[in-house]
């Protein structure tokens, strides 16, 4: 039987709690099956396996995953954005349970700005995820990240569930956690979680040639964060759910900057002030027809300054203020029992405000039309769908980009050869792009308003596999494997002008990617010891095709030719061990593929242990990680150090 | 190999051999060439990515080297730095403006062995008189440099984002940009009485204010950025006789170089209406403050040059250099034409090559 070895399955043997133990089994197994069944590839981590990894926040864990390539400009409080098969960080959107996490100013979602102490389930989609009820917005990128908060689960009678903790370590890292979960019905859950997170953010880094060796402490990384998130869950009598939440992140850091020759300290600082709310009504899943609701406001500040660029009177202190309503409506209907269709309409709303000079003010209504259906013929599965994506933008003072509308679509087949075996084909096509982004059209002096949206088109072809075993150690294995060629065309790009002070954007380049993704995961007992062990590879040929171009078939930058990633954990009653290994092959920092742009690669190994204790009131859990253990020092991004060895030690009480 | 190989065994000989071991940086070959002079030619290299070096033309063997300061100073942390921006000679010295490093960086012009450095936040351009360097600095100062020392020994408040500077006679010139407020850009040249370092007036001349050379007859030639959009480059003359501007030439101007009486004008501008960037090369006759007719590059080979970004003029052969950025993010290409335009060489450079010097 499946659920046997999914790979959370081992969390079983630690967890304390019946109630979620089961749960977390059932639920496991099909997730497992569900990602062996998508047409499109899917990664998720969740659940226990997500409390073992070494990970502060969501982008420290999407580095387990093929295919993606994390921008880490280092530190606890550096800024950490997702590219996903080479198509560039503005193609992979983000999902905060269901609804996404839009930044119409530069299009790129800070994911270290996401704790993981709230989060329940992380899961990256190439293509997009092949549930039909869904928003508009779930079939308008190239890429989906999905992050789901935890929902609450109360034992019968419960009614109250604390939870408390604390980080610490390197980087004078101190993070204390708050968590209350409140039943106050049957069926009505409330949630609050909250923390504090402060770093002094200093760590040595080290740099070595020829002729010295320099070691250097990096400062003005430091950071404040507060957050508070608020639950509100609510089941229906017939299983319909509704589900609110909301957010809040203030945060005040360092922008440490690029260490250069005699440059070691940044006076730059940022202040950013997240909220939002959200809203989701969904009805039951058994129904033949089946209505999704979600809606939203965001509100986003940020603030940055930098004393070295003296004005006038003062310095640079630039202030944005960006908001967001949504409204999503989806419908799903059953029109026989293996044809069914979905459509879904989304509308958004987007204003950026800035206090600089000659600002365009501009304002973004984007209306999203997702018509889409799936057949299914005993073990073939085939989904297609339409977006239609109209596009307004308005501004106060200059040019707007005016209106666009554009039609694209997507094709999923996935096949089950024969019934008895777990191999399954699929295969996808999809076309999608990008909108040029408020900054990208009119940042002042740079904006230009003529720019086209940015395509991507995908085709992927690719397998599963599963098979369980009995009588032996190895338990099970899982496969997954792609191989995938995109072309990402009207790529948007800074282009000179007549000096460094005037670049203009400009629909340049083109980019070609082959790629292959392998992704094998295998489940061990040893008698009372449980193990996983996972490995992840990619193989990526990113080729700049620009016509005419300065560096014609050179690989892009930053895009390793080889990556992957190794994980193994091991269990024993309550303790828990984690391994994990990380791999990115030499890069290139700019265009030309010339030894003074080379980038080594790196390679860190994290391990962390973990042991649980106490008894029916209270219970414990500790750990201790111990990230790049062997100390190498390494950039991600050219000149921005990355940390060597670091420890991070929590406990956690749940009462 | 690396040392942390050799000392942790098996792990990680295994992940070495899997994924092949981390290789060291190679300094390319120099590359050979013909030429009739020689030169030291200074990358920028982008923002933040710590690329700055000097290339070195070596007129007796023909050859063009690359990262000259590396291959001298290899005990120097992370070598000349991030963005160079200006470099001149003086008496046996070099002296490198690094902006992106707030340094001025010294060195010996024949072995380019460093001599010492000065920090100077967000320096720009250098000029001398008298055992004394002069460089701007976006803060909105002229910090004078005793020489010798290699010390601040004053500090001259001058106009907004100041740029480029020059010395006539006693009194030293300075462009002021004021770049940073591009609703309110600064738009005068201050002149400073270099006896007493005092500054004695500022000449106003337009806005966003850049270049600014000297010819011999006492004339300054100065070039405005323009607000990048409505208001296009151009380039002005001021008499330091009178300290006011005499002409205005209605060209567009973006670098310059005059060699006896004339004037090498580049220029590479935006255009909104054409929807492409208009290149141009034109000559001035400074004795007589005309335009000359044609391009400064007759043969053709102009078409070649994706982002003309330095120019020079060498003083015993007359060659014309100028340097091409392409699209900044790639090597970029020195091209020496005859004086009468015509195409000799071409070497690929460091990202950003501009400004250049000859050396005896």
């Amino acid at each position: 039987m499946f659920a046997c070895f999914c790979p959370f399955w081992t969390s079983a043997q630690v967890d304390t709690s019946k109630v979620q133990r089961l749960d977390e089994v059932q639920i496991n197994a099909k997730k497992n099956n569900f990602i062996l069944n998508s047409p499109t590839p899917v990664q998720l981590i969740a659940g226990e396996e997500l409390k073992r990894i070494n990970s502060l926040s969501v982008a420290d864990a999407v580095r387990y995953f093929s295919g993606v390539q994390l921008k880490d400009y280092g530190g606890v409080g550096g800024l950490k954005t997702i590219n996903v098969r080479g198509m560039g960080s503005n193609h992979t959107a983000v999902f905060y349970n269901g609804v996404q996490l839009a930044n119409a100013q530069n299009g790129q979602v800070d994911l270290g700005k996401f704790s993981l102490e709230n989060m329940e389930e992380i899961s990256l989609y190439s293509g997009q995820n092949s549930n039909l009820l869904q928003p508009a917005k779930a079939y308008a990128s190239a890429s989906m990240l999905y992050l789901k908060t935890v929902t609450p689960k109360f034992e019968h009678g419960e009614k109250h569930q604390f939870k408390v903790g604390l980080k610490g370590g390197s980087f004078a890292l101190i993070n204390p956690v708050v968590n209350y979960n409140y039943r106050f019905a049957e069926r009505t859950f409330f949630n609050i979680n909250g923390e504090l997170l402060n770093a002094n953010g200093k760590y040595k880094y080290r740099y070595r040639d020829l002729a010295y060796d320099t070691t250097v402490v990096r400062h003005d990384a430091d950071i404040f964060a507060k957050r508070a998130e608020v639950g509100l869950h609510h089941l229906f009598r017939d299983s319909a759910k509704l589900q609110l939440n909301l957010y809040q992140y203030n945060s005040e850091r360092g922008i440490p900057g690029a260490i250069v020759a005699d440059k070691f300290r940044f006076s730059q600082r940022q202040w950013d002030d997240n909220f939002f709310v959200q809203t989701s009504y969904e009805t039951v899943s058994n129904k033949r027809y089946q209505l999704l609701l979600n809606a939203k406001y965001a509100y986003d500040y940020t603030r940055y300054i930098d004393p070295d660029i003296k004005l006038i009177d003062g310095f640079l202190d630039n202030r944005y203020v960006q908001q967001e309503i949504y409204f999503s409506v989806a419908n799903q209907y059953y029109i026989t029992n293996f044809w069914k269709a979905s459509l879904s309409t989304d509308y958004a709303k987007q204003d950026l405000d800035a206090n600089l000079e000659n600002f365009a003010h501009p304002t973004r209504d984007t209306w999203l039309l997702a018509l889409a259906s799936e057949w299914h013929w005993q073990r073939f599965k085939l989904q297609a769908n339409v977006l239609r994506t109209y596009v307004n933008d308005k501004v106060q003072t200059n040019i707007p980009a005016g209106k666009k509308t554009k039609y694209t679509p997507t094709v999923l087949v996935s096949w089950q050869p024969l019934a008895a075996s777990e191999l399954r084909l699929r295969a996808f096509y999809k076309t999608i792009f990008r909108m040029p982004t408020f900054n990208d059209l009119y940042y002042t002096l740079i904006g230009n308003t003529f720019l086209r949206p940015e395509y991507a088109h995908q085709y992927d072809v690719g397998l599963t596999y599963s098979k369980n075993f009995s009588g032996t150690y190895l338990k099970g294995i899982a496969l997954q494997s792609d191989v995938y060629y995109n072309q990402v065309t009207d790529k948007i790009v800074a282009v000179p002008g007549a000096s460094l002070f005037r670049w203009s954007m400009s629909n340049l380049d083109k980019v070609e990617i082959k790629g292959a993704e392998l992704n094998l995961q295998s489940f061990w007992q040893f008698n009372q010891v449980t193990a996983a062990l996972k490995v992840n590879y990619t193989y990526e040929e990113a080729l700049d095709v620009t016509p005419n171009g300065t560096a014609y078939r050179n690989q892009i930058p930053y895009i390793p030719v080889h990556s992957g990633s190794a994980t193994a954990n091991a269990n024993y009653k309550s303790w828990g061990a984690n391994y994990s290994f990380i791999y990115t092959g030499e890069r290139y920092d700019q265009k030309a593929n010339i030894s003074a742009n080379y980038v080594e690669p790196w390679y860190t190994h994290d391990i962390a242990f973990h042991k649980t204790f106490g008894g029916k009131k209270v219970n414990y859990r500790a750990s201790a990680e111990i990230n790049n253990l062997l100390n190498q020092y390494y950039d991600v991004v050219l000149n921005y150090p990355m940390p060597g060895r670091n420890y991070r030690f929590s406990i956690y009480a749940n009462f | 190999m690396n040392i942390i190989l050799r000392r942790t065994g098996f792990l990680i000989l295994l992940t070495a051999l899997l994924f092949s071991c981390r290789k060291d940086k190679v300094i390319p070959e120099p590359e050979n060439i013909t030429a009739v002079s020689g030169l030291y030619v200074l990358n920028e290299g982008n923002w933040g990515s710590n690329k700055c070096d000097l290339d070195f033309y070596d007129f007796k063997n023909s050859t063009y080297k690359r990262d000259v300061y590396k291959a001298a100073n290899p005990e120097v942390t992370l070598g000349l730095g991030d963005t160079g921006n200006d470099v001149k000679a003086y008496g046996s010295r070099l002296y490198i403006v690094v902006n992106g490093s707030n340094k001025l960086e010294v060195i010996n012009v024949k072995t380019a062995k460093r001599i010492g450095k000065v920090d100077i936040p967000n320096c720009r351009n250098i000029a001398f008189y008298k055992n004394k360097a002069y460089v701007t600095s976006y803060n909105g100062y002229v910090a004078v440099i005793d020489t010798a020392a290699l010390t601040i020994a004053a500090q001259i408040n001058v106009g907004r984002q100041p740029e480029e500077l020059v010395v006539v006679g006693d009194k030293l010139y300075v462009a002021n940009s004021g770049g940073y407020t591009s609703t309110n850009y600064d738009r005068t040249v201050s002149v400073i009485d270099l006896t007493t370092g005092t500054k004695i007036k500022d000449i106003d001349v337009a806005i966003n204010l850049h270049r600014l050379k000297a010819d011999s007859y006492g004339d300054l030639y100065v070039s405005s950025r323009g607000d990048y959009d409505k208001i296009g480059s151009n380039l002005y003359v001021i008499d330091t006789k009178t300290d006011a501007v005499k002409k205005k030439f209605d060209i567009p101007a973006g670098n310059l170089a005059i060699h006896k009486d004339i004037a090498y004008v580049y220029s590479a501008e935006w255009s909104n209406s054409a929807g492409a960037y208009i290149i141009t090369y034109n000559k001035i006759n400074v004795k007589d403050e005309v335009v000359l007719s044609g391009s400064f590059i007759t043969d053709g080979t102009q078409a070649n040059i994706m982002m003309p970004y330095g120019i020079a003029v060498d003083p015993a052969s007359e060659d014309i250099f100028v340097t091409d950025a392409k699209d900044y993010v790639t090597p970029g290409k020195l091209h020496c034409y005859t004086s009468s335009g015509k195409l000799k060489w071409s070497v690929t450079t460091g990202d950003i090559p501009a400004q250049m010097v000859f050396v005896k």
